[in-house]
């Protein structure tokens, strides 16, 4: 018998632009992917939640800053609260940022340029929701393609916070650091974009490691729930 | 009541834009440093008085037009 696939929202809001593929990389990986309006004040029942990657209303005053402010933004906050499980995918996580479920902030690359290219990543932990099908240490090569990525920490992050380090820094990130969970680790924010590396075709599928560990980890959950 | 924000980068925080920024102005001639690149928000808010207004203003900065971590703010009221 098949095992339930878990059900799992990626949030569009108005400049989102990785919402599809999201869902498509969530649908390949056996998910039930469900869009969600970024003007929807409730949820519907979710196993996990997705940020996508995008410019969230232009990215105006600074990125994420408007979309914190977003129906959806408080919902997955409730969500999240609750300790459901949240990925944040380049804008995505600086919307996670923003409306402070992680901390830090994602500032402009050191270089001042857009940087679009393959990188190699680190794995610093392999004990999360988001990560259990990697192994620690291991190398995953994923895109990014973002102008601003420079993410600083707070003075007091915890170093355990540390999910993903760049091999080769793009963009003049603290610490090479290229993602970081919250200190439950039910919350995960990276620049990079697995949903883009889903497919050896596509040059990579290492993105397909840290999504099919939360897919795992959202059907783990409401196996456990039912 | 008309207000202005500035919004500046923290010390210690690296600005590459106002690196850029003086790289330029040294290619033009001129003896600089310390450049810094900020935000200008010009507002008017309703309020019967400057402290009024200021408070109005100061939550906005701490909600939304500053990030704490990362920017500064300054306050300035014109006529």
């Amino acid at each position: 018998m098949a095992s339930p696939q878990p059900r799992i929202g990626v949030v569009t809001y108005p400049g989102s632009q990785d919402d599809r593929d999201a869902l498509w990389a969530l649908a390949a990986l056996d998910a039930d992917a469900v869009p969600v309006w970024h003007e929807e004040r409730e949820l519907p029942s979710l196993d996990a939640v997705v940020l996508p990657g995008g410019f969230s209303y232009g990215d105006y005053l600074r990125c994420g800053a408007i979309a914190r402010f977003s129906p959806a933004t408080a919902a997955v906050c409730e969500f999240a609260a609750s300790g459901g499980l949240v990925l944040g995918i380049c804008n995505g996580f600086q919307i996670l940022c923003e409306a402070g479920l992680l901390h830090g902030s994602l500032l402009r690359n050191e270089s001042l340029r857009f940087v679009c290219r393959d990188v190699p990543l680190r794995v610093e932990r392999a004990d999360t929701p988001f990560t259990s099908r990697c192994e620690q240490g291991q190398t995953l090569v994923i895109p990014v393609k973002h102008g601003d990525g420079r993410y600083v920490p707070p003075p007091d992050l915890d170093p355990a916070q540390v999910v993903f380090r760049y091999r080769a820094n793009p963009n003049g990130s603290v610490d090479d650091i290229a993602g970081v969970c919250n200190e439950a680790g039910t919350v995960l924010g990276l620049m990079p974009h697995p949903e883009h590396a889903v497919d050896p075709l596509l040059g990579s599928a290492d993105g397909a490691l840290v999504l099919a560990s939360l897919v795992e980890s959202a059907r783990d959950r409401a196996l456990a729930a039912a | 009541m008309k207000a202005t924000v500035l919004v500046r980068p923290k010390a210690g925080i690296l600005d590459p834009q106002g690196e850029a920024v003086e790289r330029a102005l040294e290619h033009l001639g001129f003896d600089v440093s310390g450049a810094r690149v900020g935000k200008v928000v010009d507002l008017e808010v309703s309020a019967s008085d400057e402290a009024g207004a200021r408070a109005q203003v100061e939550k906005m900065c701490e909600q939304l037009l500053a990030n704490p971590l990362i920017e500064s703010y300054e306050i300035e009221f014109r006529g």
